[in-house]
């Protein structure tokens, strides 16, 4: 029998038909929505008369231009509230549910479908959002789309595409004390590059993964379009079926056991052949940090910046950031603190940084941002406590949402300030205009934030 | 969609490698319900200060430089989603984006919005940015139906999925393919075993 890789046993067991020399029409279960890319998505389907076809396929929630502050009151920036409330027309005209702000679910849309059971295993996904592939961790075909597609899935629960490639990346042996799966992921970006998986799907494997818990899958299928691919994926197992058990849309009972029978067939065979294969050594990733424009440009914290020859983009890079090539990281100030976005706004990742800074303080210096990708999250920082430590520490909680990840609402980081930041990705301007990003995990957030500078955090955990 | 067939124009050199969605129009101005307008944002970081100042030695500042074809370096469109990066280059009037790679989800929002991006090898795009340098009047040739681009004496082939191919040659797009396969999609949901519906 023919031997398959996860990603293709949920392709396939999707595709509707193939064009004849052409793409194949991919059948897609979840369609996740936002204020920022689905707008012009409904004018597009109202324009041509066209219905929504499967509205109960389809959630959304406001996250990527909204105040983290007093949420309650209208937003105060018109064009802001203007898409927001254009959202909120939208779903309601087509009969589509809505978690908007105020609501008990609203959240980052890659922490809220998780956290509510609306990721499942073996399903297909998209959102008119890159770090859609954050759903693979629960060995889901997940990936971000364009709004032209956005509007291609309101009309016909489908997709046009080419079936990508496929790669699998092998981590395996014992993480470092202190190295967490944020530090995994940009550990093998910085090594294969921001663009070693475009036209490909990736799959995560070894014991590093398998080890993981479904926040810390999250953390590293998340960034996998940081290095090009469309989306990563982590074969389910019983970490995932214990996270999914229970959950509010997740299926109960003996439709759940059925659901679990057929996950439990779609690991990878094995002898599956990839088109490309990867291998690193868990020994191998130090506590990371990025110092360029790249979610590429990352060296372990106590390393130095390369000092590659005849590269213009890279000196272009180092200029912006304001940094030398061969400098050290270590003991560098920094006065803005980011712990949140799709990629680590999670209870484990807000316990994580909760467990460094108790009974610390944050450095005078410091701005230090917390922001739950969800309500959800929020209520868990409530009741487990962490409010106080966070807050006695001198660190600000905000209300839900994307917040400084991309600066689109008032949470900018200011020109030329540096900012240890928890999100995806360090792009010039990214926190806004002028921001440099250092990209890090919850932890070595948390240690920045304290000491008010760039700590080598392998030394301060051994 | 605008048809696209043939197109013959000077170029921008844009030599920068992962030139990312942030950069070609920053999430600040994401915040429309409509398409239109997003040309004058367009590099906007990289095309004007703080001020709102002209920054000089930026090639869109450069009116040495013109054209509808925008050649640039490695990787280009990486990053966010938002297809805000397509609608502002065509909307400032690209219609051709050369380079030796593309980010995928740049390069389906292009093909989805009548704007080209062309794939070529490393050494025939760096062959373009010295012929370019030299000589900033150099006319493109880009043929779709045969699938090449030329200046000078040079032609390279280039690669386009042949269904992506007719929809730009006629400025058909997807959905109204999709719409029209609708009975076999519902034939599809009602052959599943698992339908993800509870």
């Amino acid at each position: 029998m023919e031997k398959k890789t996860l990603f293709d046993k949920v392709w396939d067991s999707h595709v509707v038909s193939s064009v004849p020399d052409g793409p194949q029409i991919l059948y897609i279960d979840k369609h996740l929505i936002h204020e920022v890319t689905s707008p012009q998505a409904f004018a597009e389907l109202e324009e041509r008369n066209i219905p929504v076809f499967r509205k109960q396929k389809i959630v959304a929630t406001a996250d990527h231009n909204v105040p983290t502050k007093e949420q309650h009151l209208p937003i105060k920036d018109e064009l802001s509230r203007n898409q927001v409330e254009q959202l909120t027309k939208n779903c309601e005209k087509n009969g589509i549910e809505l978690y908007g702000l105020g609501h008990e679910y609203q959240g980052i849309v890659h922490v809220i479908a998780p956290e509510l059971g609306v990721t499942l295993p073996g399903m297909t996904m998209v959102c008119g959002d890159s770090h859609t592939s954050t759903h693979g961790a629960f060995g889901t075909i997940a990936f971000g789309i364009g709004t032209s597609q956005v509007a291609q899935v309101f009309a016909s629960q489908c997709l046009l595409l080419n079936k990508p490639k496929s790669l699998r990346v092998n981590v395996n042996g014992k993480l470092a004390n202190g190295v967490s799966p944020k530090d995994v992921i940009l550990y093998i970006i910085s090594q294969i590059g921001t663009n070693a998986g475009t036209g490909y799907f990736c799959e995560y494997a070894g014991n590093v993964f398998r080890e993981m818990s479904m926040e810390g899958r999250m953390t590293v299928c998340n960034m996998s379009i940081e290095m090009g691919a469309r989306g990563g994926m982590i074969a389910p197992d019983e970490v995932t079926f214990e996270y999914i058990k229970g959950r509010k849309f997740a299926p109960k009972g003996e439709q759940f056991e059925q659901y679990v029978a057929h996950w439990k067939t779609l690991p990878t065979d094995d002898g599956a052949v990839f088109d490309k294969e990867y291998s690193f050594n868990a020994e191998d990733i130090k506590p990371m940090i990025t110092y360029g424009t790249n979610p590429g440009m990352g060296i372990g914290v106590n390393q130095a910046i390369p000092s590659p020859e005849n590269d213009p983009s890279f000196d272009k890079a180092l200029e912006y950031m304001g940094f030398q090539k061969g400098e050290h990281l270590v003991g560098k100030p920094i006065n803005y603190v980011f712990i949140g976005s799709c990629t680590n706004s999670r209870i484990e990742d807000f316990r994580a940084a909760a467990n460094y800074i108790k009974g610390k303080q944050k450095a005078a210096n410091v701005t230090a941002l917390i922001v739950p990708g969800s309500q959800q999250v929020a209520k868990q920082i409530q009741e487990e406590g962490l409010t106080a430590i966070f807050e006695s520490a001198g660190f600000e909680i905000r209300q839900s949402g994307c917040s400084a990840c991309l600066a689109m609402n008032d949470d900018k980081i200011p020109s030329g300030e540096y900012c240890v930041s928890t999100s995806n990705r360090n792009f010039e301007g990214r926190q806004g205009q002028g921001a440099r990003t250092l990209l890090a995990s919850p932890v070595m957030a948390a240690a920045t934030a304290v000491e008010g500078k760039i700590v080598d955090l392998t030394l301060t955990l051994n | 969609m605008e048809k696209f067939t043939l197109l013959q124009s000077k170029a921008v050199p844009l030599p920068i490698e992962n030139v990312d969605t942030d950069q070609i129009i920053p999430a600040r101005f994401l915040k429309a319900t409509n398409k239109i307008g997003f040309g004058n944002n367009l590099f906007r970081d990289w095309r004007y200060n703080d001020k709102n100042e002209e920054i000089p030695n930026f090639v869109l500042n450069n009116s040495k430089y013109s054209g509808s074809i925008l050649v640039a370096g490695d990787n280009f469109g990486c990053g966010s989603s938002r297809e805000h990066a397509a609608w502002a280059l065509t909307d400032y009037g690209f219609k051709v984006i050369v380079s030796s790679y593309f980010a995928d989800i740049f390069k389906g929002n292009a093909l989805n919005n009548g704007l080209l991006p062309i794939q070529v090898s490393p050494e025939f795009l760096k062959e373009m940015f010295q012929a370019i340098e030299d000589n900033s009047e150099v006319e493109i040739t880009v043929d779709l139906e045969t699938q090449t681009i030329s200046f000078n004496d040079k032609t390279e082939s280039f690669a386009i999925d042949s269904y992506k191919k007719i929809c730009m040659l006629n400025g058909y797009d997807d959905i109204d393919f999709l719409v029209s396969k609708k009975a076999e999609i519902e034939q599809f949901e009602q052959n599943r075993t698992l339908s993800y519906e509870f």
